[in-house]
């Protein structure tokens, strides 16, 4: 991410995206619904967080196929959480935002112990300095915000 | 006999924000830290204690990445990401803002003294290195900008006693550089890390320079006679690897006892010593004492105090700053 915010445009520069089906809700075990029980974080949880609004569509990431639940790695016991996702056209523009979102999303979420792993995000003072710019910051706000359908 | 790193102070230095980076006033009586809630604080020893004596705010509009004092002690340089370089002027117990230096284009990584005092060299994402010539009259003039990098400047750092700079970058690389006919120019490249170099550090000679990196190892470089058609030559004589479980963002030699302090992502502080029987030409370094879980975040910088052996500083993005003590156990 480069911290200029220069990535968003007003041109959808993915019109017409393939829709990919949801997958169905999170079947609830009986040892997860015992409080006793400890019950790590696992890569469904983490994939359910994840539900980004594509800053050019209203659908979310997962209906976009830009994360795929097998492409989250999430180890409890190390406390790391890493996730690949694919941009819906090569090259996007629109990458590093839903990437910085993505990074944005599980640091509000997750305990501090955890550290998100992203190849593309791994600078730490770079995205320290774009989330101090007020703009760049609104829309992955926007990008975050619960969808209303 | 083994080595320990005791606890001395936990101070909660930058609360709700980042801590970035600390550095000891030259006669070692006073700490600076800066952080992400854009403010510089001066912590000093009130009888056992370390307690914030100044707090320097108003001075820049977005975080205060690094800060640095002049080899006399009345002056503090801070760069932040609003772009700028504020120079600060002590006065009795106070400080008050000189001047600012604007030029870069982006963010201020880093900015470091020559020991002279005379010169002061900053640098930032905008992959330049510029250097400022200071006057008696505290004016401060840019002379050089070089563009060696091709990425982000991290890390900028001035040997201990010659008119040499060396800079870290994003690009992976180190460059060095010397003044030529009024002009400063990169007269090496050190390429050897894999990734990002966050930092580095000369010892307390100049004959050795270390540098740490995203890639999770601390080189150690090496001064070597010139060779034909080039004046400096700098060669990689050791390699820490796999005692960092993250990136190593800062390195410290201390000037008093030749240890090697490290601050890594991992939430570690490190302490190598050199083994005093090993070829200088292959030094091989161990570890002599970790603290794992020295912060509750990344550890962003450490720092040994200039006048007090064994004294150790280090800051994280849990916002505290912890104060250390290395020391043999018996």
């Amino acid at each position: 991410v480069d911290g200029d915010g220069g990535c968003v445009g007003t041109r959808l520069e993915n019109a017409n995206p393939v829709i990919f089906q949801r997958s169905g809700d999170r079947v609830q075990t009986a040892s997860e619904e015992d409080e006793d029980v400890h019950d790590p974080i696992d890569d469904r949880e983490i994939f359910d967080i994840l539900s980004i609004n594509d800053p050019e569509h209203p659908l979310s990431l997962e209906e976009l196929n830009v994360v795929e639940q097998f492409r989250v790695k999430v180890n409890d016991a190390e406390s790391t959480v890493g996730i690949e996702f694919t941009p819906t056209i090569p090259h996007c523009s629109m990458a590093t935002l839903i990437g910085l979102s993505i990074k944005v999303k599980l640091l509000r979420s997750l305990p501090d112990r955890f550290k998100v792993l992203n190849k593309q995000l791994a600078d730490k003072e770079r995205v320290a300095a774009a989330l101090e710019n007020a703009s760049l910051l609104e829309v992955v706000n926007q990008c975050l915000s619960t969808r209303t359908i | 006999m083994k080595e320990a790193l005791s606890l001395v102070q936990r101070l909660s230095a930058h609360p709700d924000s980042r801590c970035w980076f600390v550095s000891w006033s030259p006669n070692g009586t006073l700490l600076a830290s800066c952080g992400g809630d854009k403010t510089i604080r001066i912590w000093g020893k009130e009888g056992d204690s370390w307690i914030c004596k100044n707090v320097l705010q108003d001075g820049h509009q977005r975080t205060v990445r690094k800060v640095a004092w002049s080899p006399c002690g009345n002056y503090l340089a801070s760069a932040s990401f609003d772009a700028t370089t504020c120079i600060w002027k002590k006065k009795n117990d106070d400080f008050e803002s000189l001047t600012v230096l604007e030029g870069h284009e982006n963010e201020v990584k880093c900015v470091a003294w020559a020991p002279s005092g005379n010169l002061l060299a900053t640098c930032s994402r905008d992959k330049s290195v510029w250097v400022w010539e200071v006057d008696e009259e505290d004016e401060y003039e840019c002379v050089t900008v070089v563009n060696s990098h091709t990425q982000d400047v991290k890390h900028v750092v001035w040997h201990p006693t010659q008119e040499l700079l060396a800079s870290a970058s994003y690009d992976n690389n180190i460059c060095l550089y010397k003044e030529e006919d009024d002009d400063w120019e990169c007269r090496a490249t050190l390429q050897g890390h894999t990734s990002t170099v966050w930092s580095l550090c000369f010892d307390a000679d100049g004959q050795r320079l270390a540098s740490c990196s995203d890639d999770r190892t601390v080189k150690i470089w090496r001064e070597y006679p010139a060779e034909s058609g080039q004046d400096l030559s700098w060669k990689c004589v050791c390699t820490l690897s796999g005692y960092h479980g993250r990136a190593v963002y800062d390195v410290s030699w201390c000037r008093l006892t030749g240890a090697l302090a490290t601050a890594s992502g991992d939430d570690a502080v490190r302490v190598f010593k050199e083994d005093e029987t090993a070829n200088p030409d292959e030094p091989v370094y161990s570890l002599a004492a970790q603290v794992a879980r020295a912060h509750n975040q990344d550890v962003n910088c450490v720092s040994w105090n200039p006048k007090e052996a064994g004294f150790l500083a280090s800051c994280s993005d849990d916002g505290e700053i912890a104060i250390w003590k290395f020391q043999e156990e018996e």
